[in-house]
């Protein structure tokens, strides 16, 4: 019951709209598309800003604090409180900046994450979209952030916001190349760049036993991806105030904050699918429906990386840099030779 | 439908969100123009010098090799899906081709493009 509850209401809304009768199938499908897609906005909201609240539970418990708790109960309504005021504040564009591309950059933060979540499979037949290019959408996709990251800092014409433009870019950059290497391993063992395709393959197995580097790899990546710590060399408060995004006020950093966050969902997820075997359930425990596994998992990773940050500190730019292109790079790409030889073997062996 | 127009609705609607937002604070925040307000951030003092000048080279030296690799991995993918069906002589071939990186990753390396100076 609980299993199919979305599946359910979709098909049951496609039935529903069938059943009028004059409407064309396209257009049909569109509007099953568009609820669709409301439900996966609303679902990356109202996780993003949970996520924040997380965030400064888990630094609070971490740091013996209380965090917050004063905003409705237990101090759950804290971030919607903090989006309501930053977006009656105003947006104060400077003098010397590039208004167009200062306005863009906001504006066009939160594209790669929606669009990213259009793809992932959320549960058991729960992609909204479910192309068979998967992996090669989501890695260009996802991509594209450092260029708004790059817009946001390079239009407001403030040398902290250049220098943290610039690290953006070399950061993202840099740990982009194990990220999309270490994705091969798997790729070459499913066979298929389908995002359920793979994780139909983990019904037995999942990837995390067979290919443990490639997910050490991605996952070191993904946090370096999203700047986060110990990699948060791009925002480094107590370095260049706060990156990319000092002189962003009210919305304009409510979105770059949200897409943030956003941000760190969409690597967990996908650490998730590749890894972690999607929504299948571990130990045969099925009548736990799909999409609440998928969730558990999203959310353990999520909470890794939220102890990252309180637990380490932040690396230098030229040790970040080493690490990525002498280390990561070069086993990113012995992992791919380790998986192919170790395919041969596996097939001649004949198990 | 072809799932392609479903990428360009999420496209579209992400665009909307984004710009709605913005707007919807253009609409109902105070604007106070006031020159110091104007100014951009730098601790306070008048900013000294533009901004937007050439920068250190280093930057480019990375994005130069991560063009030359991402390429690399465009031609990867392909091979990677189709890598079950395949003979032992395909695997040796992009093992060769993966070593022709190798060895440029190897000559920046030594070149001391992957110093951080």
């Amino acid at each position: 019951m609980l299993e199919n509850l979305f599946v359910g209401t979709a098909d049951w809304l496609r039935s529903l709209l069938g059943g009028i009768g004059f409407l064309p199938t396209e257009i049909a499908e569109s509007i099953v598309l568009l609820v669709k897609l409301v439900a996966v906005l609303v679902f990356i909201l109202v996780n993003a800003l949970w996520l924040v609240y997380m965030e400064r539970k888990v630094a609070a418990f971490m740091q013996a604090r209380i965090g917050p708790n004063r905003v409705g109960p237990w101090g759950l309504l804290q971030t919607t409180c903090d989006i309501g005021k930053l977006i009656s504040k105003e947006i104060i564009i400077p003098k010397k900046a590039d208004k167009v591309v200062f306005l863009l950059a906001p504006v066009l933060i939160f594209l790669p994450p929606l669009m990213v979540f259009a793809v992932l499979p959320l549960g058991k037949n729960m992609a909204a979209l479910d192309l068979n290019i998967g992996v090669f959408y989501l890695l260009a996709i996802a991509s594209l952030s450092t260029l708004f990251f790059f817009m946001g800092g390079w239009a407001s014409n403030s040398k902290y916001s250049l220098l943290g433009a610039m690290r953006t870019v070399a950061q993202m950059v840099s740990y982009e190349l194990p990220l999309v290497l270490s994705l091969l391993g798997v790729i070459m063992i499913v066979g298929s760049l389908n995002l359920s395709d793979i994780i139909a393959a983990q019904e037995h197995t999942w990837l995390i036993f067979t290919q443990p580097i490639a997910f050490l790899i991605f996952f070191i990546a993904a946090v370096a991806e999203t700047n986060r710590c110990p990699f948060d060399l791009v925002e480094g408060e107590s370095e260049i105030i706060n990156g990319p995004y000092t002189e962003y006020g009210g919305m304009g950093f409510a979105m770059f904050f949200l897409a943030e966050y956003a941000n760190i969902m969409v690597v967990c997820a996908m650490a998730t699918i590749m890894f972690l075997g999607g929504w299948h359930a571990p130990f045969g425990l099925t009548f736990i429906p799909s999409w609440v596994w998928f969730f558990i998992k999203m959310y353990v990773l999520i909470f890794i990386v939220m102890q990252f940050r309180w637990t380490y500190p932040r690396i230098r730019i030229d040790q970040l840099m080493g690490f990525g292109w002498k280390v990561l790079v070069p086993l990113s790409l012995a992992n791919i030779f380790v998986t192919g030889i170790g395919m041969y073997i596996y097939r001649a062996i004949g198990w | 439908m072809s799932d392609w127009a479903g990428v360009f609705i999420f496209f579209t609607v992400a665009l909307v969100f984004g710009a709605g937002g913005i707007l919807t604070s253009f609409l109902i925040q105070p604007r106070r123009a006031n020159p110091v307000k104007m100014e951009e951030y730098e601790c306070g003092v008048p900013t000294i010098g533009p901004t937007w000048v050439q920068f250190r080279t280093s930057y480019f030296l990375y994005a130069l090799l991560f063009v030359i690799f991402d390429v690399e991995t465009i031609y990867l993918y392909p091979w990677a899906v189709r890598f079950n069906n395949m003979q032992i002589f395909t695997f040796i071939e992009m093992i060769i081709f993966i070593f022709i990186l190798i060895v440029g990753l190897w000559y920046a390396w030594k070149e001391g493009a992957l110093e951080w100076k």
